[in-house]
């Protein structure tokens, strides 16, 4: 892909993962804000798989979008039916979260505008080796070798989670534990 | 006040418990009154401005199927490089749209033919009736037809679609505008992008708008997404059959991707590899039907009716078409939808019921071979040869096979839809998680041992 194919669409991307991010603290309804967040999350699938990780990428339409999503968004509409309209900050807060707002974002900006390759995006991005085929069967193969151990831990530790859930949720815990 | 259901009284401060139970009381309220706002005929306006793209892309798409099947070398250059991979994106997505069109048409007539056959009726039989035939032999009054002859109903499904198309175009005016409009657009995307991973052959080279290297779990990923549009559709409409429908639909659709993809998994085990040609390649050439992958080993059968039948509850096809059942929710979550929204609605529900099917005639029903050893070896063969008539004849039966396997497990998933009774939502919960879940890792565990065991199949070890 050229580089200004490439920037255009990383461009498209990050657009698509922004402005609903912005969108998301910036209205007032919860409920909207769970949809914003589809666009945020679809468009970081869409970087993911710009550089190259397309198991990454879909992983995150699966994790996040499919699963995490649909279940906030249940949850929101099971407990909350009306619009959950949230409260306008203060004016005495306002003053000190815009200090810090601003503060943080100079931080940032300087250290992103002097960050090496932001002048040349489309190089900085590709990240070597990543965009090669085969980069699914490689993670697959090192998680089962080199990295087993972290692989196990991490799986045992969503079992107890997915153990406990099922204790606290099943029938009649409250009552007789 | 704007958004749904604004004059609900419900404070944010009450337990969940309690809040849920109000929201149940306030849902049930008979006196939820809705006017509407609409424009007739609105519903032309997306289904033209198709035109024009289709037109420009076919003619790409056209060149490039000539390109494939001749086999002659490339245009190459630095305009090409750039252009190429957008117009054949372009392309496909006029392929599968055009595909999803057509087919959605014949499928919603063949379902209504398929119920009325299954009840001793006839169906729809009038519309498309042709009036005047040709003669082979006037003197004997011997015609190419009847004179006047109806090939049962076959345009009905045209005739709804303009009817639905000319319809006004209806929307709440206490619903959410923008959610609503969205939502129909985020679940056919959804339904959409899993056509991606959809081969329609791969005999000649793969014939599939993107081989993934993680084709599956890309498969596995998007389905999820027509979920989103309908919660969204459920939540805007402002309507308390919606959001039933819709929640339906969420805890339904989430709680059935798990043993969905242990069935994947198995099947995935069986091959060693994610990607779809891959998958496809490893049941054939060899040993015809033995080959394919529910033949392999009980596990996979298992793990074939597993998928097959939690499928018919991620496309919300009955008996586990919960999220619309119309006894109890009048049509669920599409209630307040009409017009061209509706059938949208409708084309995703068809389309999903296509893609699911084509991903378990690829998964396991060996996809593009024909089961029929001499035919597949000799659509290998063909793939090396160089002359167009066996190549034609190769795609050909390549289409055929993929297409045709997806059809007759479309067959049986409507021939389930007609008999069997919806079942509750708890038995549709206890069938996932008590049966399909624990049953899915035995698959998964049997299937990866029996890989182990006998490396490279049955058939190979046994007959050589």
């Amino acid at each position: 892909m050229s580089d200004t194919a490439f920037a255009a669409v990383f461009y498209l991307f990050a657009a698509l993962s922004v402005v609903p991010a912005i969108m998301i603290f910036v209205g007032r309804d919860v409920v909207h804000g769970a949809f914003w967040l589809l666009g945020t999350l679809a468009g970081f699938a869409g970087l993911y798989l710009m550089l190259g990780a397309d198991f990454l990428g879909f992983t995150q339409i699966l994790v996040y979008i499919g699963g995490i999503l649909v279940l906030l968004l249940f949850g929101v509409m099971l407990t909350q039916r009306t619009p959950v309209l949230l409260g306008r900050t203060r004016a005495a807060r306002a003053i000190p979260a815009g200090i810090a707002t601003v503060a943080l974002g100079l931080f940032l900006a300087k250290k992103l505008i002097g960050a090496p390759g932001m002048s040349r995006l489309s190089e900085s991005l590709k990240v070597k080796g990543a965009t090669e085929p085969g980069a699914t069967r490689e993670l697959g193969s090192l998680l089962l070798t080199d990295y087993i151990l972290p692989f196990e831990i991490a799986s045992v530790v969503l079992l107890a989670a997915l153990v406990g859930a099922a204790y606290v949720a099943r029938r009649g815990s409250g009552e007789n534990p | 006040m704007t958004g749904p259901a604004g004059s609900l009284p419900l404070s944010t401060g009450r337990g969940s418990r309690e809040a849920t139970a109000i929201v149940y009381q306030e849902l049930l309220n008979p006196h939820h009154a809705q006017t509407y706002t609409g424009r007739a005929y609105w519903g032309l306006f997306p289904f033209a401005a198709l035109f024009v793209p289709v037109l420009t892309a076919g003619l790409f798409v056209a060149w490039e199927a000539v390109v494939h099947l001749t086999g002659l070398t490339r245009t190459t250059g630095e305009f090409w490089s750039v252009a190429r991979p957008l117009l054949l994106g372009l392309g496909w997505v006029h392929v599968i749209l055009i595909f999803i069109t057509i087919f959605s048409m014949y499928a919603v007539w063949m379902e209504r033919k398929v119920s009325a056959h299954m009840q001793c009726r006839t169906g729809p039989m009038e519309v498309g009736r042709i009036q005047g035939s040709i003669f082979l032999w006037k003197r004997f009054n011997f015609r190419l037809w009847p004179k006047s002859w109806s090939p049962h109903g076959w345009l009905q499904t045209l005739a709804d679609g303009l009817k639905l198309m000319a319809k006004e175009d209806l929307i709440p005016k206490d619903a959410d505008r923008w959610i609503f409009i969205l939502a129909p657009i985020v679940a056919f995307t959804g339904v959409f992008i899993s056509f991606l991973v959809i081969p329609f052959h791969g005999v000649l080279s793969s014939f599939i708008p993107a081989d993934l290297d993680t084709g599956v779990f890309f498969f596995a990923a998007v389905t999820s997404i027509e979920a989103i549009g309908v919660i969204m559709a459920g939540w805007a409409s402002n309507n308390k059959w919606a959001l039933f429908g819709a929640m339906r639909a969420a805890t339904q659709v989430v709680s059935y991707e798990l043993p969905i993809g242990l069935a994947f998994l198995t099947a995935v085990v069986a091959a060693g590899s994610l990607r779809v040609s891959d998958i496809v390649a490893a049941q054939g050439p060899d040993y015809g039907m033995l080959a394919w992958f529910v033949f392999r080993s009980p596990f996979l059968l298992l793990a074939f009716v597993i998928y097959f039948i939690s499928s018919l509850a991620e496309c919300k096809r009955a008996p586990f078409d919960l999220p619309e059942a119309e006894s109890e929710l009048i049509s669920g979550f599409h209630t307040e939808y009409s017009s061209m929204r509706f059938s949208i609605f409708f084309l995703a529900e068809y389309a999903a019921m296509y893609v699911v099917a084509a991903f378990a005639a690829v998964l396991f029903l060996g996809g593009w071979w024909t089961g029929i050893a001499p035919v597949d070896h000799f659509l290998a063969d063909a793939a090396k040869s160089d002359g167009l008539l066996p190549r034609l004849a190769a795609v050909g039966i390549g289409v055929f096979a993929v297409v045709g396997k997806s059809m007759i497990l479309v067959f049986f998933q409507m021939a389930a839809r007609w008999t069997y009774p919806r079942a509750r939502l708890d038995q549709v919960m206890y069938l996932c998680l008590k049966v399909f879940l624990p049953f899915g890792l035995l698959t998964l565990v049997g299937g990866t041992a029996w890989e182990l065991w006998l490396e490279g199949g049955w058939p190979k070890a046994l007959l050589g």
